[in-house]
């Protein structure tokens, strides 16, 4: 089955027909050509594919497209945050770059959770910006590289 | 996957109506597990009902001083919840246990009760599982079975239920509010999921096209509560064996307490056998002993899985030693 919808990204209104079974993910890299987010597992567990969906950090791999008409995807592509990009960039927080787009928006989601004030597992009272707090925050994005050192050190660098 | 028909559900009762009608339906909530199946064949519905936008997104206080939550309410947004954080600890520590911080933005209150068992033969569609085929047999009995069930498996399936979340609920004594085809009903989270018996394809007591639409607090019994979760890596894995523990100690004495084991059954499992040695018991590291050994002394192991006896000890151990010689009172 068909289903035509309608979503904004990277602040462009895009208007495309899925098939029922297309992932946001296929959607936006086959369909509409955004290949910002990337596919690692397809199946939730590298986190390559996280995009923020109406502000919020998740996986395209395991949303249905159809069911976010009307969504606000926004991918590494369109992240309004230089300042991630550039400590990415200082702390040597990749190598190869293919779980770097995830990481990317990831970090920028997490960063306004911790904000926010929303507890992780390794939170004791209020929650800081350590290097445990951003570990595990950023345990759903895996590096094969193991850029991890770098990738912990560039969101607390940014964060402050 | 198989072509299927998507449908955004209008209203609670419409989507129970249409679920119940139609045997190869589904329903959609945040998607981290179902779509992974459509995706590995595991799952194959014809018709896929949205249920995200349903009026199910709200954590609400109820009068007998509890609390209710609805079934589409996120999992990072209940565990960041102030209430959930300062009268039901153990809930927003289990719920942090659990898998990302991307899967818990998408993942719903109803959706992590329904999760299936991550057994990696019931996700692999060519080999033999009951839960997934049944009469096919159960291939993790002879098979890789190192995070299977030591209490309460059957013949034909050894898998554990993966919920954290509802490890917590059962500790707290939570109750699942279901609508279905003849209305609306309470059900125990501890009475909500099976044991596989000879239905391992069987999950819960639901029926087909019943709706979770919310999860039910009672006031707790006590806001000294933890949940204690071991793992393989410190972060974003299924449990070895977890522990969810409400205890309300006065005097000295547990007066009373709630304790549920995670990663040992196909269900969460409430230790009653602990609990009895417990109450009214002077706090101390022999009668945390003899509440996890009275528990455990049904476990019965596979050949692979026999350390978890020992670590399920050690967690409850560790557990009762933490929350009565630290926290709030």
């Amino acid at each position: 089955m068909e289903a035509t919808i309608t979503i904004t990204v990277d602040g462009r209104q895009r208007t495309v027909a899925v098939d029922t079974r297309t992932t946001l993910l296929d959607a936006l890299r086959d369909r509409l050509a955004v290949t910002a987010p990337k596919k690692g597992c397809d199946h939730g567990q590298c986190g390559s594919c996280t995009v923020l969906l109406d502000g919020r950090r998740v996986l395209s791999c395991l949303a249905l497209a159809v069911a976010h008409d009307g969504a606000e995807v926004v991918t590494a592509a369109g992240l309004d945050n230089d300042r991630l990009r550039e400590t990415f960039l200082d702390n040597d927080a990749f190598q190869c770059g293919y779980c770097t787009p995830g990481q990317l928006c990831s970090a920028a989601g997490m960063l306004d959770e911790l904000k926010a004030g929303w507890p992780s597992a390794v939170t004791d009272g209020e929650p800081t910006l350590s290097a445990s707090e951003i570990r595990e925050r950023m345990a759903g994005n895996l590096c094969r590289c193991g850029a991890y050192v770098g990738i912990v050190a560039a969101i607390q660098e940014a964060g402050r | 996957m198989i072509p299927f028909d998507y449908r955004r559900a209008e209203n609670p009762a419409g989507a129970v109506a249409t679920v119940a009608g139609a045997p190869g339906a589904v329903y959609l909530a945040g998607g981290t597990n179902l779509v992974d199946h459509l995706k590995l064949d595991v799952a194959r519905p014809d018709l896929v009902v949205d249920v995200t936008g349903l009026p199910f997104d709200r954590v609400e206080p109820r009068a007998d001083g509890g609390l209710r939550v609805g079934a589409t309410v996120r999992n990072s947004d209940l565990a960041a919840h102030p209430v959930v954080r300062e009268r039901y600890p153990v809930l927003s520590q289990a719920l942090l246990a659990g898998a990302s911080g991307q899967l818990r933005n998408m993942a719903t209150t109803g959706g992590n009760l329904l999760q299936r068992t991550r057994c990696p033969y019931f996700q692999d569609v060519t080999t033999a599982c009951n839960k997934r085929d049944p009469g096919s047999g159960c291939s993790a009995i002879e098979g890789y079975h190192r995070y299977h069930a030591i209490l309460g498996a059957s013949p034909d399936c050894v898998a554990v239920h993966p919920s954290d979340m509802a490890v917590a609920l059962v500790a707290l004594d939570a109750t699942v509010r279901v609508l279905g085809r003849h209305g609306e009903r309470d059900i125990p989270v501890d009475a909500l999921h099976r044991l596989p018996g000879d239905r391992p394809d069987r999950d819960t007591i639901l029926e087909h096209g019943d709706l979770i639409t919310a999860v039910d607090l009672p006031a707790p019994l006590s806001v000294r509560s933890a949940y204690r979760k071991v793992r393989e890596r410190s972060s974003f894995a299924f449990a070895l064996v977890s522990v969810a523990a409400v205890a309300d100690l006065r005097d000295g004495r547990v007066q009373d307490c709630r304790i549920a084991l995670g990663g040992v059954a196909h269900k969460p499992w409430r230790a009653h056998a602990a609990e009895d040695v417990l109450r009214a018991g002077e706090p101390s590291e022999q009668l945390f002993t003899r509440a996890a050994d009275a528990e455990l002394a049904g476990a019965k192991p596979l050949p692979d899985n026999g350390f978890k006896v020992a670590m399920a000890r050690g967690a409850l151990v560790a557990t009762l030693r933490g929350l009565t010689t630290e926290g709030t009172a």
